[in-house]
């Protein structure tokens, strides 16, 4: 636990924190400012492409993430950080292509240039997540120090989605042994939050699907998903469950609703991202965290656990 | 058995005798047509060049049917007829028309990864399932499928702007796909939120109608990724055999 890593970091907010993951971006920002890492916004940022403009063309999502990391680099950063999974799996995937797939590299090429701008080679630099960010430069222990209001007595299960783990060969830091990430049974985010005093639950559905690709064009789908992860998580005894993707924790508030107007199931667990708990761990209030942003309504549970 | 002849047990091939005696036996109840004509006369010999042609199909040809993918699968646990494993297995083999029976359901695929996590022959599964949904549709086999106009509305505000705007990427795919704005679930949501935090949720209303995000100088990506884009079509439109005008 290298004290004093990722001190000062470009910051890769994406398309999905401007709008519904909101809530996801004050607290990000909200956390790092109380653990006195800097986030330097990437300049004149562009969409990563998400789940959607690979189905379309391959090539071309690779050359979005390529050219946020040409940013990046021209900005004079080895280490850029994106909290959303999505922006997250394509930046790593990008990376990967570049450095494998010779047909890439040349698509990414010709685009950058004819666009005007740096090309983006791999190797430059490197893609982490939120739950690298704060696990690699404070650690848990930086976050035992910090702690004013535990999470002691809130019961939680992490949820980390698909695009955290999968597919692994885009990931070559993780699986690496003790203190690495696992793509099988992730931990950054448990350990963060028990560091913080949560109680963590035996969540057997960390890396399951919430069909979040096709919340809305299959919907049905989506809906028994999501309801799936719902109900383990409360039959695991769970309060709430905390997620670090925006797909993710907008799916899970959507399909709580749809599931119990259109299938009659209501579920009672709340929806936070894992951002949101670490900050009113801190001392920080459930507005400065964006708890007002989420659909789901968590403020009761917020109260009684005396957090805010 | 080879996999494909599971279609001499399907419902349609199955022949069902109350009372059928042959030569002093008895041999009554259902009776699956094992004699019918078991050649297939319509192989098509270049369906596995064709989804290859199409982005995320490139190493399908690498597969051999270990079913990992399939066993892995999220919408499998959910409907056993999705089967990535089996129509790999047919466009492989060329068996166009037994894949085109699965055209309403081969656009599903929610892109967990899950096949591409476990298969060990880094075949891709998850983008052959996207290929093929696209083949399907460039085929003319099916309409353009609700997962495919959200693709299109959002990679076409991304490639003109930039940046994506989800009220504007709802609205346009709402309205394509003929679905209203005002369903039960969708106003509860929104309702719940607004009568917690109004002025937030007002301010940002009024501020998406005012400024649209969009990255700045974005005109030569545009103009790059459109000329790519063209290129790109004209290709596939070659490789899949479709008219200059094509099912575009």
């Amino acid at each position: 636990m290298a004290e004093g890593k990722h001190k000062k970091v470009a910051y890769y907010p994406g398309c999905a924190l401007e709008g519904t993951g909101h809530a996801y971006n004050r607290s990000t920002k909200a956390v790092g400012k109380k653990l006195g890492l800097d986030l330097v916004e990437l300049e004149n940022w562009n969409c990563c492409g998400a789940m959607e403009v690979k189905n379309v063309d391959p090539k071309i999502q690779t050359y979005l993430s390529a050219r946020n990391l040409s940013i990046a680099e021209d900005m004079g950063f080895d280490t850029v950080m994106a909290p959303c999974n999505g922006c997250y799996h394509n930046l790593k995937k990008a990376e990967y292509d570049l450095e494998h797939d010779g047909k890439s590299v040349e698509v990414n090429a010709r685009l950058s240039s004819k666009a005007g701008h740096t090309t983006y080679e791999a190797g430059k630099v490197e893609t982490i997540h939120a739950l690298d960010w704060i696990k690699d430069s404070v650690g848990e222990e930086g976050i035992t120090e910090r702690v004013k209001n535990s999470l002691k007595g809130l019961k939680v299960a992490n949820y980390y989605g698909c695009m955290y783990t999968r597919p692994r060969h885009i990931f070559p830091e993780k699986d690496k042994g003790p203190g690495s990430e696992s793509t099988s049974k992730p931990h950054f985010m448990d350990d963060l939050l028990a560091a913080a005093g949560a109680e963590n639950v035996e969540y057997p559905l960390k890396t399951a699907c919430c069909g979040g690709a096709h919340s809305l064009s299959d919907s049905d789908t989506s809906t028994k998903l999501v309801l799936n992860l719902l109900e383990t998580a409360e039959a695991c005894g769970a309060d709430v469950i905390a997620t670090e993707c925006p797909t993710c924790h907008t799916g899970l508030e959507m399909h709580q609703v749809r599931a119990e107007k259109v299938l009659g199931r209501k579920t009672n667990v709340k929806v936070l991202y894992f951002t949101q708990l670490l900050g009113m761990a801190m001392g920080l209030s459930p507005n400065e965290v964006g708890v007002n942003e989420n659909f789901s309504d968590s403020r009761d549970l917020i109260k009684e656990k005396g957090l805010a | 058995m080879p996999i494909h002849e599971k279609s001499l047990i399907r419902p349609e091939n199955l022949v069902e005798h109350e009372e059928l005696v042959i030569d002093g036996v008895d041999v009554s109840g259902h009776w699956s047509t094992f004699i019918e004509g078991r050649s297939v006369p319509d192989y098509n010999e270049d369906l596995q060049e064709e989804i290859a042609a199409l982005g995320g199909g490139e190493n399908i040809h690498r597969c051999w049917q270990c079913g990992s993918c399939t066993n892995a699968c999220t919408v499998n646990a959910i409907n056993p007829d999705f089967n990535p494993r089996f129509w790999i297995y047919l466009i492989r083999m060329g068996l166009e028309e037994e894949l085109v029976r699965d055209r309403e359901i081969i656009w599903q695929c929610v892109s967990c990864n899950k096949c591409t996590y476990a298969c060990p022959r880094d075949v891709n599964p998850e983008g052959v399932m996207k290929a093929t949904a696209h083949w399907l549709e460039l085929k003319g086999y099916t309409e353009t499928k609700p997962s495919m106009v959200f693709d299109e509305e959002f990679s076409h505000q991304v490639f003109e702007t930039g940046k994506i705007e989800e009220a504007k990427v709802l609205q346009k795919f709402f309205k394509r796909t003929n679905q209203p704005l005002t369903q039960p679930w969708l106003i509860q949501l929104v309702s719940g939120l607004v009568k917690r935090f109004p002025v937030f949720y007002l301010m940002k209303l009024g501020f998406a109608t005012v400024f649209h995000p969009r990255t700045r100088n974005w005109d030569r990506s545009r103009d790059a990724i459109k000329e790519y884009v063209d290129e790109r079509n004209a290709e596939i439109h070659k490789a899949l055999k479709l008219d200059a005008k094509g099912a575009d």
